[in-house]
């Protein structure tokens, strides 16, 4: 073989968009399937083909899962602070600010109380187009409100998780933010209230390593990318390409860390289901 | 093992050498003056050096291959170590070390991540980085402690979980995350020392308890310098402004209300004197230890819990 054909031996790029784009018409990234944006969202953000979960964030979750206007927010108007005055190549800040003008969110993640047919549900959802769905002091502090407020209304929790992880900008601030949450959910247990954990795509880091992992129940959407360290920093470690469908909902089904996987579509019927047997 | 030299050390070692040569030569000259002199500008010079490290500094001095590990204070402060090892589910991790051992009154469970001195004990030990079994062999030494009702005390020293396919498949997420959940309920006061590096989840895992600890030239982050650099910065070149960005050091974590107290170690790092450093620290966990002789676990539980519920920062 010439040598200018040669690729690095066991080591290849990937990367792939799964944004929803802006227009009317959205092409699937998965099967490349051209989907009215109505119709898109009548398929709940599935593609209407091949199935592929384009990635959502709150607003549509919570569409999907609540009764029709059922659904209260609370701590909307919570936003970050700047504990470590943090500037990288800009200043965290500035980040901030234009993330929330960019998305219309406060942080990576609302959090509220509504029905799901009919049933309380103390709830928390992340948002992946916050920097990266990224887990700092608000994120943390609304997920244990959410917790909270479980406890005291004794009704059921699900937390839906879509993050890269800890938030840097916020050092050890964000890596306290798992103690701090999963504290939380140990009162829970002990309170004997109901926990369900959603996973999409993708899940890692630091959200996967405390809340997300702790669910009773622990539901991923088909094919999220669900774990602790990132794909690309496992390749560089072992230094050879990773297993087809490595790090997907149903690896983590066949290795016994997620109970099942369901079509989105399904999603609401199957937590109420579940929430049937726990209450 | 040859000497390990980190750059900011070499014009005190040049100095001391100086000192040692005119040494030899004091039998024949009269040179007694001088050397003390010298003497005094090397004491200045650590001094200068050592009172404005840079975090990035204190970052290499927390990786100093010299330093005391976990091993190392067993020998040199405990008694009657009685080493414990698996997790009774899938092997027995060798980048953590537990069992049981005696600091002059006390007796406790002691916890510890594990680098090694060379190459050949680094793949042996895995860098110091614990897979998913060796948090579950932590806990299950946790839990035999509660059971005992003895304390423990954690030793945190990794440049973090092993990013493993292996791990991955084991599930080193869930591993750390029921670490976090179970030790801020068990019924035994923690202790937890950062005795070199605390990077992120990996470290967390051993860290949730009473009180926190760091050794003075030690490092606890969420990230390294080195991959916030290339994330944030797109390349390595960064890590010593990340690591001022980051805000690592024991100093900043204790004003960040993150921590407790720092141990301070010998002049130069805690490699230049290992025996002073074991001393120090034995002083040190005895005074911690003793606050919770005849406490009441209700009530440290409840203040473990409310402490890191209120780490955080936002605007409401």
């Amino acid at each position: 073989m010439a040598w200018f054909k040669r690729s690095k031996q066991n080591i290849s790029a990937e990367s792939r968009k799964r944004e929803i784009p802006d227009g009317q018409w959205v092409k699937c990234a998965e099967c490349g399937e051209i989907i009215h944006i109505k119709q898109l969202e009548l398929n709940m953000w599935t593609c209407i083909k091949c199935d592929f979960h384009f990635r959502v964030g709150s607003r549509e979750y919570i569409s999907i899962l609540f009764d029709e206007g059922t659904f209260n927010e609370f701590d909307a108007g919570m936003k970050s602070g700047d504990p470590l005055e943090f500037t990288d190549t800009k200043k965290y800040t500035n980040r901030i600010n234009s993330t929330m003008r960019d998305t219309g969110l406060s942080d990576a993640a609302v959090r509220g109380i509504g029905k799901i047919e009919g049933r309380d549900v103390s709830f928390a959802c992340m948002d992946f187009k916050f920097i990266g769905g990224s887990m700092g002091s608000v994120v943390g502090e609304k997920i244990s409100r959410a917790i909270d407020a479980a406890i005291e209304k004794k009704i059921p929790l699900i937390i839906i998780s879509s993050s890269g992880g800890a938030r840097m900008m916020e050092g050890a601030f964000s890596l306290m933010q798992m103690a701090k949450t999963s504290a939380r959910l140990a009162k829970l247990n002990e309170e004997k209230i109901p926990y369900i954990s959603i996973l999409t795509d993708p899940t890692t880091g630091g959200t996967t390593a405390s809340y997300a992992m702790l669910g009773d129940i622990i539901i991923a959407e088909p094919k999220a990318l669900i774990g602790f360290a990132g794909p690309r920093v496992i390749k560089q470690t072992i230094g050879r390409d990773l297993p087809e469908g490595f790090q997907r909902s149903e690896f983590l089904q066949e290795n016994g860390f997620v109970d099942f996987i369901a079509h989105r579509k399904n999603l609401k019927a199957q937590i109420a289901k579940v929430l049937d047997y726990a209450l | 093992m040859a000497k390990y030299i980190l750059d900011f050390e070499k014009p005190i070692l040049e100095l001391e050498n100086k000192v040692a040569e005119m040494k030899k030569l004091e039998d024949n000259l009269d040179i007694r003056d001088e050397i003390s002199n010298l003497e005094e500008k090397v004491i200045q010079l650590k001094k200068s050096i050592y009172d404005n490290l840079t975090r990035w500094q204190r970052v290499q001095l927390a990786r100093h291959p010299e330093r005391p590990y976990t091993l190392d204070y067993i020998f040199m402060m405990t008694d009657d170590f009685v080493e414990l090892h698996g997790d009774r589910q899938f092997g027995d991790d060798k980048a953590v070390i537990g069992g049981f051992c005696t600091i002059d009154e006390h007796k406790i469970m002691l916890i510890g991540q594990q680098k090694g001195r060379d190459t050949k004990q680094n793949v042996y030990r895995n860098f110091g980085m614990m897979n998913p079994e060796g948090y579950r062999k932590a806990l299950r030494l946790m839990k035999l402690a509660e059971k005992y009702n003895k304390p423990i005390v954690t030793f945190i020293d990794t440049p973090g979980a092993y990013p493993g396919l292996e791990a991955e498949q084991r599930g080193q997420a869930e591993a750390i995350a029921r670490n976090l959940m179970e030790m801020s309920r068990l019924k035994v006061p923690i202790i937890v020392v950062i005795i070199g590096e605390g990077d992120s989840g990996g470290a967390l895992g051993m860290g949730v308890g009473d009180r926190i600890l760091m050794l003075q030239n030690t490092w606890y982050s969420v990230i390294s310098p080195e991959s916030c650099s290339s994330i944030l910065w797109r390349s390595w070149e960064y890590k010593e402004q990340a690591a001022e960005a980051l805000k690592l050091s024991a100093p900043d974590l204790l004003e960040q209300g993150i921590i407790d107290r720092i141990v301070p170690e010998p002049l130069g790092g805690a490699h230049k004197d290992h025996k002073l450093m074991a001393a120090i620290l034995k002083t040190v966990l005895k005074e911690e230890l003793a606050l919770f002789v005849k406490a009441d676990p209700k009530k440290f539980l409840e203040k473990r819990i409310k402490k890191f519920g209120k780490m955080g920062m936002f605007i409401e």
